[in-house]
Order: C-alpha cells, then structure tokens, then sequence
C-alpha cells in the first residue's frame, strides 16, 4: 500500500515547541490573523508608497508635473489614454492623479507629525502629572479642561486665520493642540502604577524619578498609546483636511486633499470626479488608520475582545 | 444637590479664566493691527487720528490692564463693536443664537433616535451581522470628512437630483420660525452632523447593555415571566443608560465642531459661520466673542451633563 509506506518512512513531526511569547509577538501573532486590520495596514502602507513615490510616478508613470497646466483639456474626463488623466483632469488641465499622490505627502506628513509631537507632549506631561500629582497634576489638569472647553477646531480655525502659518508651524500647532487625550490616559495609568511594588522597588533602589516614569512606568503604558496615536493620526488628517478646505491650512499651489476640494465643489455639473477623489482619499485613510488602531486594541488587550 | 451643583460652578471657574486668558493672548499676539484692520478701506486718515484712535481704545494701556478692562467689559455682556460690520458685538451673536440652537438640538434628538436603538440591537444580536453593519457605520462614521459628506449632500441631492435646498435657512421671501421650510431645509446639516453622533452612541451603549444583561436581576426579571420587551426597556436600558449620559459631553463636542464647517457648507447663518467669517477677516471682538461664547456653551453643558447624571445615580455626588 502506497499510502502507508509514505506515511511509515516519514518521521514523526513532533510539534516545535514556540518560544516563550513576550507581549509584542503574542501582539503580532493575533494581528497577522486579523485580517481586516491587515488589509487596512496594507493600504496605509499603499498610501504611503504613493505619497513619497509621487514625484517618481509624476515622472516615468504619468508624464506630467503637479502644477503642468494644458489648457486645451480642462474638465477632462477620467481615461486610460493619456494615464495622467486616469482621475480627470481639473479646472486648468493638471493631472488629478498626480496631484492626489502629491496632496497625500502633505496630509500624511501633517498627520504623522503632528502625531509624533502631540505623543511626546502628551506622555511626558501624564507621566508628570501622574507620578507627582499635588500641584504639578492640578496645573496640568487645568490646563487640559480649558484646551478640552474650547472646540479644537475653532482655535485651530482661529489660530490659522490670525497668523496664516506655513505647513510646518501648522503641523506643529496641531500638535501641540491635540494632546489633550493621551495626557489624560497617561496619566491615570500612571496614577495606578505608581503605586504597584516594581516602582516601590525602583525607588528603595534609589533610582530618580525620572528614571522611574520613563524605564518603569513608560513601557507599561507604551502599547494602548500606539492605539491612541494610529487613530490620532487618523483625526489630525481629518482637521487638517477640513481647515485646508476652508482655505485656512495648507494653500495652493502645494495640493493637499483638503485644498483640492476647495475649488472642486464650484465645477461639480462639468466634473464630479474632481469631488469624488480627494474625499474618497481622505475617508480611506482615516478609515484604515481608525481600523489598524482598533485592531492593534484587540491585540494588545486581548481581554477587550470579548466585549 | 444644590451643594454638589455649586461645588461644580465653582470649579467651572479657574476653566473660564483659562479661556479668558488664551483669548485674549490669541488675538492680541496676532500680527495685524487693530486699527488697520477698524479703519479697513479709509485712506482719509491722519497719523494723529490714528494715534487719537488708539489712546481712545486703550490700545497704549499695558497689557494686564487691557486684560481687565476686557474681562470687565465681558461680564457686563458688552464685547465691543465688531471691525467689520460695526455693529455691537452681542447683537450680531444674539441674532445667530437660536439658529445654531435649531441645529444643535435637533442633531442631538436625531442622535438619540437613531443611536439608542442602534445600540440596544447591536448588544442583542452580538456577533450577528447586525452587530458587525453598525460596528462598521460606526467607524465609517467617525472616518468620514463631514464637510466632503456635507458638499457631497449638497452636490448630489440638493444640485443633480433638486431634492433639498442648496442651503440657507429659509427659501427666498419666507421667514416664519421654525415651519415646513425651516425643517425641510433643516435636514441636510442636520442629516450630516447627526451621522457623527450616531456614529459615536451605540458604540458606548452597545458596552453598556452587555454589561448590564449579564446582572443577576436581569436574570430574575426573566425568569418571574416578564416579556423580553419589558426587560430590555425597563431593566437593562434604564440602567445601561446612566454611563452613557457623559459620553453626551463628547457628542455635543462633536455637534460645536461640526457645526462650523457644516455650517459653511449649507450656508446656515449660525454662530459658527459668524467666528469662522470673524476670523478670516480678522474681526478681532467678534472672534473673542465667539470663542468665548460658544466655550461657556460647552462648559455649561458639560455642567448640565453632570448634574443629570448625579440625578440619576446619586453615588455620583458623593464623589
């Protein structure tokens, strides 16, 4: 029987024991069967490529330049032939497509940055106020209840319209607005690890306070704070987005996709197209970004899933 | 409760001074001058006019003073005149009050309608594919650019297909109040701020109901023969609902911020259109005004939230 002979000459497998998993492979082990999150991780990264590819693909993929006007076809419909024309072309005949991938550098840079920064002050002030609490916690407190009275995107409307800033002082504007949330998580997180015995443990050892909140506490709240920033990013993007449409954030030429629409709205009877793309890329890339944050939740904090 | 409700006024001050002070910080550390942007289009102007100007507005006190004299002006509801319509400041705000109010309110009822028992069903048949369609509304919901959801409502139903008005409050020549026409033109900006509260409610209801079904006195409820209406109604949602009424300070957040932008796309003479209008041009009282306003809106709301919620569950003001 040929069937058993195989079955008898093969030795038997046994099954390898995994090495112990520490937080982070028991996080990336549960995410890699998660499949959602990893379509919507694949179309970030897509975006991204995109994004940064731009002037590449400008060049040897579309022929054409972001701000190369043909005015002989203005309104043009979306078609193969010529690509650069794939999405249209808009009101002086630049290539929508080209202009889509160049509006994402700015959106995504304005997004990520803006995340890196509003991260960095968020921990370090919840880690301040959690581990000394008294009146470096009330200061902060107070603080935040008056950033958090007053609607983030009036001062942000506010703000952009007194000083017309640049795209990097408003990146760093919004970042240094949008804390608010991760100071208030960081710090009641703090507030309880504080009291645990490892950090009783560090300071009998004599270790300062700065080595405790940033080698002992900091990694414990490390992984959720992932989750908030992914889906920070995600919102940052949005405001961003919207204060472009206003004409108040990133200003034409640069295209990002809040200023495409600015204009887009006024040509909708002769191309709609010019309205559909940059909201379709705005709403896609919040919504993958709002998708990995909640996936990367359930991963790390697997007693979350079950509810 | 009159104690827990002064204690909770009491600390809503140190809050107000903050706003007061990033205020008046924000519009005076702005580069433009004042009054360049009062005397606008008038080249008639002398300098000693100028000069004359600026010592009748205070502009030469130093800055802590100017503070005060503002903040004493504000407490006496006086913001100033506005720049740009040279008009007083709480005339223009009070005229814009009812029609954000119209808005507002009539978002956080659709909200309710619709998110309550999006919530309750999407507790009940969880893991159903009921459960798995609001899950994705709700992040589709959040994700979703809420002016390119407006211009879109705009583009498609109110342009192609002439369903809606295009925008404003009334159709031309008709004022009445709150009638036919209001509403009807009531549904767009309405339709799109509501979306992210809906988006936002039975995410935190959904929690809350699965909390509370597995309590020991849902069971008893059940089982002493009581129909699973009445359970749900009279058991589970009454007390799933508690914890929900401070997500409301989120939700109304929400509302402030949508209806900026909303605003501007429907063309509704709010108190949003009137800032955001203020800011471009560099209206400086109106800005304040707006600012501060719409901040003790906010603050005062959040106020009324946590006293209904000490209402509804007394452990609250003992805290």
């Amino acid at each position: 029987m040929a069937v058993g002979a195989q079955t008898a000459t093969r030795p038997r497998e046994l099954p390898q024991p995994r090495a112990s998993a520490g937080l982070w492979s028991n996080a990336w082990y549960s995410l890699r069967r998660d499949r959602l999150t990893m379509a919507a991780g694949a179309v970030v990264v897509l975006i991204i490529l995109l994004s940064v590819g731009a002037p590449l693909l400008a060049e040897y993929v579309f022929k054409t330049s972001f701000e190369r006007q043909d005015l002989l076809h203005t309104y043009g419909r979306p078609t193969l032939d010529p690509l650069a024309y794939l999405l249209g072309s808009d009101e002086v005949g630049r290539s929508q497509v080209v202009r889509l991938f160049y509006g994402g550098q700015v959106s995504l840079f304005v997004g990520f940055v803006a995340a890196f920064i509003q991260l960095t002050i968020g921990v370090l002030l919840g880690l301040m106020a959690g581990y000394f609490r008294g009146r470096v916690d009330d200061l902060i407190t107070w603080f935040i209840t008056t950033l958090n009275s007053i609607p983030t995107i009036f001062l942000l409307i506010i703000i952009s319209a007194l000083f017309s800033p640049g795209a990097i002082t408003l990146t760093i504007i919004i970042g240094a607005i949008f804390w608010t949330g991760i100071t208030n998580f960081v710090r009641g997180q703090t507030f309880a690890l504080r009291e645990r015995e490892f950090v009783t443990a560090a300071r009998t050892v004599g270790a300062t306070p700065w080595r405790i909140m940033l080698r002992h506490i900091l990694p414990n709240v490390l992984p959720l704070i992932f989750v908030l920033t992914a889906i920070d990013v995600g919102t940052i993007i949005l405001a961003e987005s919207a204060l472009s449409y206003l004409g108040l954030g990133i200003v034409p030429p640069t295209p990002s996709w809040g200023n495409m629409l600015t204009n887009a709205a006024s040509y909708f009877n002769r191309a709609p197209w010019l309205v559909v793309s940059p909201g379709t890329m705005i709403f896609l890339t919040a919504l993958c970004l709002y998708l990995i944050g909640d996936g990367l939740r359930d991963a790390l904090d697997p007693r979350l899933k079950s509810r | 409760m009159g104690r827990y409700i002064l204690r909770r006024l009491g600390q809503a001050i140190p809050t107000l001074i903050g706003i007061l002070v990033l205020t008046f910080a924000l519009t005076r550390l702005s580069p433009s001058d004042p009054i360049q942007l009062m005397l606008g289009g008038q080249y008639d102007i002398t300098p000693e006019d100028r000069i004359a100007l600026r010592e009748s507005l205070g502009l030469n006190d130093p800055l802590p003073l100017q503070f005060i004299k503002w903040v004493w002006a504000i407490l006496h509801l006086d913001f100033g005149q506005s720049f740009y319509y040279h008009r007083p400041v709480m005339d223009l705000i009070l005229e814009r009050v009812p029609n954000s109010l119209q808005i507002s309110i009539a978002a956080l009822l659709v909200t309710v309608a619709i998110g309550i028992p999006l919530g309750v069903i999407a507790a009940l048949r969880r893991g159903h594919i009921e459960d798995h369609g609001i899950r994705i509304f709700s992040v589709a919901g959040h994700a979703i650019p809420q002016f390119w959801l407006g211009l879109m409502f705009v583009l498609t139903l109110s342009v192609q297909l002439r369903w809606f008005p295009i925008g404003s409050m009334n159709a031309v020549g008709v004022d009445c109040g709150l009638c036919w026409d209001r509403i009807w033109h009531l549904i767009g900006p309405v339709a799109v701020i509501s979306i992210a509260g809906i988006a936002n409610l039975p995410r935190i209801l959904r929690t809350e109901v699965l909390e509370v079904i597995s309590q020991d006195y849902v069971r008893t409820a059940r089982s002493k023969g009581l129909r699973e209406k009445a359970v749900i109604a009279g058991h589970v949602l009454r007390n799933a609902l508690i914890p929900v009424v401070t997500s409301f300070g989120t939700i109304l957040l929400v509302f402030f911020s949508g209806a900026l932008i909303i605003e501007r796309v429907f063309n509704w003479p709010g108190l949003g259109r009137l800032t955001f209008e203020a800011a471009v041009n560099k209206d400086y009282p109106l800005v304040q005004a707006g600012v501060v306003i719409s901040s003790v809106l906010l603050i005062f709301s959040y106020l009324l939230r946590d006293i209904a919620y000490a209402w509804v569950d007394p452990r609250i003001k003992a805290l």
